[in-house]
């Protein structure tokens, strides 16, 4: 008799449509795209890959602080992304800044979110989404929450929340899948699993197979897709938006991927933790490679275009930076003064104390 | 027989709490109560009693067992334009929570720069005296009012639970309703039938007098009036007894006009002493009221221990002869 676990396990086999040498493996499973969204996908990460390489650039210069490489991500970040629509709301983690510029956040905001200002936290109207998550784990039981109030209100929309496989391990996750499943609330839950938490790689993290199965636990979907194959993350995600806005509840989605650079640019040193040879293989999988193939094989993809996104993206950069730089300096005062709708006397007091100060 | 007019009931604590709810759910449909068995078991002191078969299950949600995850949810109903009234079953419960009081609710508005605000409201049973199990009877308050952005609320009586849990569900910001639950049925008071609201921010005078301010709040308003009473009829001084109702933000001015007249000033809290908000109430009488002292600060409080089990918790708890004795060291420095 076969364990229960085992038979579980069995169930998550990891969902595929294009291999890494871009031919379709599953053309059953193949999502209706259009050749532009094809080509717009494409654009998406390429842009995304040259941003990750100017901002490590700019950090190593001094001009950009925080920054948490994205490069071998962009398929399960840009992919997942594709499949929402502009109202869907999304609870990102500290790497997902790449979601929350497709989703309409100036590139200058994104970078002064690196800057520690905290107009890039400040999304515009419009953009449903709070700003990049620090504490891991406690934007998934607020997804849960976001994903059940728009259920109240019956909208065809959905909360999406980004996390990592360390993520995972906290019980927050756990709170948010189990709430959001109980509810039917409509939400997401997508768990990039980089291989590494920090250092930490994923078998320390837990016992299970896949971080996918979890979802069994919660009474929900759950599916493990190859995050490097931009059409199953897109395929993936496009079914479990459908499946939260028919009122079938909650999808854990876990993306198979990994973080080419550092975990952030303060200091970490993969090499302490990684091999060359995972490193290798990984980039075998390589997200835009493939997809790259994929498109040239359509004959709807040439260096030219290729060289076009790159030279756009450098100058919007450029610009963004820029913009950055000139965005004047927040003033404690204006912190202050954002505490409450109203200021009670002891920071009015505060406030004024240190305006006092300032202007001797 | 007291007569009370048609339009003002004589309440419990717990009547008053539950009408507030009511009267907001029924005037706001963005209001939503949510907690472990608020639904058709009414909470486990009744406080949402009936409201899930006058409001349903839409409004009046029975979540999961899950303190981080209520709060949490709260937060993200907040942000997508709900008013949440969360229930925690008892304050001493709260703490897996506390990550998204202290990280998330309280820095929202401030973090987003006023894209996202938390109007959100977190109601918690406090205080020992119930003879409940370990950590049901935790006041710990003064780890909330440390959290910059939250307000920290708490009534002694049926008439105040009513206006400041109102105001508390109007107000745009998180605020923590902490309710003394040795008050919850121990005395009615007349509540009007209509909606009205105290002031967050502001204490009450509950008992004027010229000699020393004994300022406290919670369920040890009741206890400190009966000691005050007491030992007003025994001796030739009266008290000014302050409740503060609202924990942070203090408030300065009627602390400071009271300190001013009597000069002598007693804090009775029965959470440990160390940390507790005595010290915030100590240090705005160093800023305002300094000079007019004419004898040491007394405090009142706890124990700089847990609350014990119950068989031990009347000694823990300040006393009414623990209370005389700090006014009579106050008055005779």
């Amino acid at each position: 008799m076969k364990r229960t676990l085992e038979q579980i396990e069995e169930q998550f086999q990891t969902f595929q449509i294009m291999n890494e040498e871009g031919e379709i493996v599953n053309e059953n499973a193949m999502p209706d795209l259009s050749d532009e969204d094809l080509k717009e996908i494409m654009r998406r990460m390429v842009y995304t890959r040259i941003l990750d390489q100017r901002s490590i650039a700019l950090n190593r210069q001094g001009r950009l602080g925080f920054y948490a490489p994205t490069a071998g991500q962009e398929a399960s970040q840009l992919g997942s992304h594709y499949a929402l629509a502009q109202e869907d709301f999304i609870l990102p983690a500290y790497r997902d800044v790449p979601q929350l510029i497709w989703h309409g956040l100036p590139l200058y905001q994104a970078f002064l979110f690196s800057k520690g200002h905290y107009k890039g936290n400040q999304m515009p109207e419009g953009v449903n989404a709070l700003s990049p998550q620090i504490i891991i784990g406690a934007q998934i039981t607020q997804a849960a929450g976001v994903g059940l109030g728009l259920k109240k209100r019956g909208k065809e929309a959905i909360a999406i929340t980004y996390t990592g496989d360390g993520g995972a391990s906290q019980g927050d996750f756990y709170e948010g899948l189990n709430f959001a499943g109980a509810y039917a609330a409509q939400t997401v839950f997508v768990v990039q699993n980089n291989q590494f938490a920090i250092s930490v790689p994923v078998d320390k993290q837990s016992a299970a197979e896949t971080i996918a199965q979890k979802a069994v636990a919660a009474g929900i979907e759950g599916i493990q897709v190859d995050g490097m194959d931009v059409l199953a993350v897109y395929a993936a995600t496009q079914e479990a938006r459908n499946r939260a806005i028919n009122g079938e509840g909650p999808t854990l989605i876990e993306t198979m991927t990994y973080r080419y650079g550092p975990h952030t640019m303060a200091g970490d040193d993969p090499t302490r933790y990684r091999t060359d040879e995972m490193d290798d293989e990984w980039e075998k999988k390589d997200p835009i490679v493939r997809f790259r193939k994929y498109l040239e094989n359509k004959d709807l993809w040439s260096e030219d275009e290729e060289n076009e996104v790159v030279e756009k993206a450098k100058e919007e950069i450029k610009a963004a930076i820029k913009e950055a730089d000139n965005t004047p300096k927040q003033k404690v005062t204006d912190l202050i003064s954002i505490m409450h709708e109203e200021l009670p006397s002891n920071l009015k007091e505060q406030m004024e104390e240190y305006e006092e100060k300032e202007s001797k | 027989m007291t007569t009370v007019a048609a339009d003002v009931k004589k309440l419990t604590m717990i009547q008053a709490i539950t009408d507030a709810m009511r009267t907001m759910l029924d005037e706001d449909d963005s209001v939503l109560v949510l907690g472990q068995d608020v639904g058709i078991n009414g909470g486990v002191f009744r406080a949402t009693e009936g409201l899930l078969n006058e409001f349903g299950e839409d409004r009046v949600i029975d979540t999961p067992l899950a303190e981080s995850g209520i709060v949490g949810t709260s937060v993200g109903l907040a942000v997508n334009g709900f008013k949440p009234i969360a229930e925690m079953q008892f304050f001493g419960f709260i703490y897996p929570a506390f990550n998204q009081l202290m990280t998330h609710a309280t820095r929202m508005r401030q973090r987003s720069l006023g894209r996202y605000t938390v109007p959100m409201v977190i109601r918690a049973p406090y205080g020992a005296g119930v003879k409940a199990p370990e950590i049901h009877s935790d006041s710990v308050e003064a780890l909330f009012t440390h959290i910059p952005g939250l307000k920290v609320v708490t009534p002694s009586n049926g008439y105040d639970a009513k206006g400041l849990l109102i105001a508390s569900i109007e107000d745009p910001d998180p605020v923590l309703f902490i309710e003394p639950m040795r008050c919850y049925r121990t005395g009615r008071t007349e509540v009007p039938a209509e909606k009205y609201t105290i002031e967050l921010g502001k204490a009450k005078t509950v008992r004027e007098g010229d000699d020393v301010t004994v300022l406290t709040w919670g369920a040890m308003v009741n206890d400190t009036m009966k000691a005050v009473e007491q030992w007003e009829k025994e001796h030739q001084a009266t008290c000014d007894v302050i409740d503060l109702r609202t924990l942070y933000p203090l408030d300065r001015d009627t602390i400071k006009t009271s300190v001013e007249k009597t000069g002598r000033v007693v804090i009775v809290h029965e959470a440990p002493e160390t940390g507790g908000v005595s010290g915030d109430i100590l240090s705005v009488i160093n800023d305002e009221a300094l000079f007019y002292l004419k004898a040491p600060v007394q405090k009142v409080t706890g124990f700089d221990t847990p609350v014990p089990v119950y068989s031990l918790e009347n000694e823990y708890l300040p006393s009414a002869r623990k209370i005389t004795w700090a006014i009579e060291e106050a008055l005779h420095y």
